[in-house]
């Protein structure tokens, strides 16, 4: 058996946590999200955490699950609209909020794990998220320096994983996941599949194992936000 | 007689043409795809990571690995293909999707748009509002030419914090079609019964010949 495999998410997490740490969660909305982790980390009892996730999953689900113990202490976020304890903490200065674009987001993970500090986009100039940063020109349009983001810890979530930590996603539910596990300092995968290395086309993989450190399988709730269905009749 | 929302998304439709890649945004605009012709192959982007979106799922068939960006439950295409955050970004900021079509709450006539905060009120994030207007070739908007209140949302400057500047190309309201060109909003179709003086006593930026 390969060293990355752990028994329980608790066991996949041991060593890592510590107050004031960075976590980066994969996920959006709550399709693809490390469910088992993020029970973990509320079980750690790790404070004043700076959450990177693209949202604050729901009041009692996903990282709702960390603002209701009160351990996440500032969230990098592009959208947090579904979680009212979210809310609640924020507009009485509890939590620190920093808003970034969505695709900004997702490049300063994807910079931070391939090694890049910095990169110049056109998102966001001549807006709020443009102030106090540097202005470039370039080819006659104006960008903005954007930093990449590194984490103590990224915790994701893949659908299978081979023991190497080779894995493989579904669907939507591959999300942020790939580029966060780029830019953990450490990153522990949670899975629904754990198959012996060599199963895996080489072809198929979707993240390399190089950027997966741990490996646990999860049990899933895997809730649905909003369930929007048609009728059989209409085709 | 203005628009209805159905009739706006319908007016938005025809701003698709055939091979496009359209992202939609929420609200009226996910309703154009309601309006795409059978004939013409348009293929939807959804930047939680996915293009091909299909149409949403017979009941008991939803999958929770498979919704769109404003986290509905979807189906695919024999087209679909999935990739991550980074990837559906840079088609987006890469100016690879043909036209985005979304909602705003303000746009003015320089082509700025506000579309994602109200300060005072709760911020909810701007999502991937900022990456598309940035980076779409032509970015259409689609809204209600004033809000509940009776005031106009098509004005000289914006009030609200913008989501991008200079970035709208064309605004489809209930009541006529703008285009953002030098010096002002040329007015390129009226909703019928709609007279060129309703859209000007309902309009706040400079109309232009």
């Amino acid at each position: 058996m390969s060293k990355k495999v752990y028994n329980t998410a608790a066991e996949a997490l041991e060593g890592l946590t510590f107050d004031g740490m960075t976590v980066m969660a994969g996920g959006f909305g709550l399709c693809g999200i490390p469910e088992n982790l993020i029970l973990a980390l509320r079980e750690s009892g790790v404070k004043d955490i700076t959450a990177i996730s693209n949202n604050a999953g729901v009041d009692d689900f996903g990282l709702g699950l960390l603002l209701q113990t009160r351990q996440i202490k500032k969230m990098i976020s592009s959208y947090v609209g579904e979680n009212k304890e979210f809310e609640r903490q924020y507009l009485s200065g509890e939590l620190e909020l920093e808003f970034n674009p969505q695709g900004t987001l997702a490049e300063r993970c994807r910079a931070g794990g391939a090694g890049i500090p910095g990169f110049y986009t056109k998102t966001g100039v001549g807006t709020l998220v443009a102030e106090g940063k540097e202005h470039r020109d370039f080819n006659g349009e104006t960008y903005i320096l954007e930093t990449g983001l590194v984490a103590d810890l990224s915790i994701v979530k893949a659908e299978k994983a081979d023991t190497h930590g080779n894995l493989v996603f579904n669907k939507t539910a591959r999300n942020f996941n790939p580029p966060m596990a780029m830019a953990g300092k450490v990153t522990v995968a949670e899975v629904e599949e754990i198959v012996p290395t060599g199963d895996l086309d080489p072809d198929e993989i979707h993240l390399p194992g190089i950027f997966v450190q741990r490996i646990v399988k999860g049990t899933f709730e895997k809730r649905i936000e909003q369930r929007t269905t048609r009728k059989r009749e209409h085709y | 007689m203005p628009w209805t929302r159905d009739e706006m998304a319908a007016r938005a439709a025809k701003e698709l043409h055939d091979g496009f890649y359209v992202n939609l945004g929420i609200g009226i605009p996910t309703l154009v795809a309601n309006h795409i012709p059978e004939d013409m192959d348009v293929t939807l982007q959804s930047e939680n990571g996915m293009l091909g979106m299909g149409p949403f799922p017979f009941e008991g068939e939803e999958d929770p690995d498979l919704i769109n960006a404003g986290k509905q439950t979807i189906t695919t295409l024999p087209r679909t293909s999935f990739f991550d955050s980074a990837t559906s970004f840079a088609m987006i900021r890469g100016g690879h999707i043909n036209i985005a079509i979304l909602g705003a709450m303000e746009v003015a006539e320089n082509g700025d748009i506000a579309n994602w905060m109200i300060p005072g009120k709760l911020v909810k994030g701007m999502g991937g509002a900022m990456d598309l207007v940035a980076g779409v070739k032509r970015i259409v908007v689609v809204m209600d030419h004033c809000n509940k209140k009776g005031e106009t949302k098509v004005l000289k400057a914006c009030t609200l914090p913008l989501t991008g500047k200079g970035v709208v190309n064309r605004i489809i309201t209930d009541l006529c079609v703008f285009d953002v060109v030098e010096g002002g909003l040329k007015v390129v179709e009226l909703a019928p019964g709609v007279s060129m003086q309703d859209v000007k006593e309902s309009t706040e930026a400079t109309i232009v010949a």
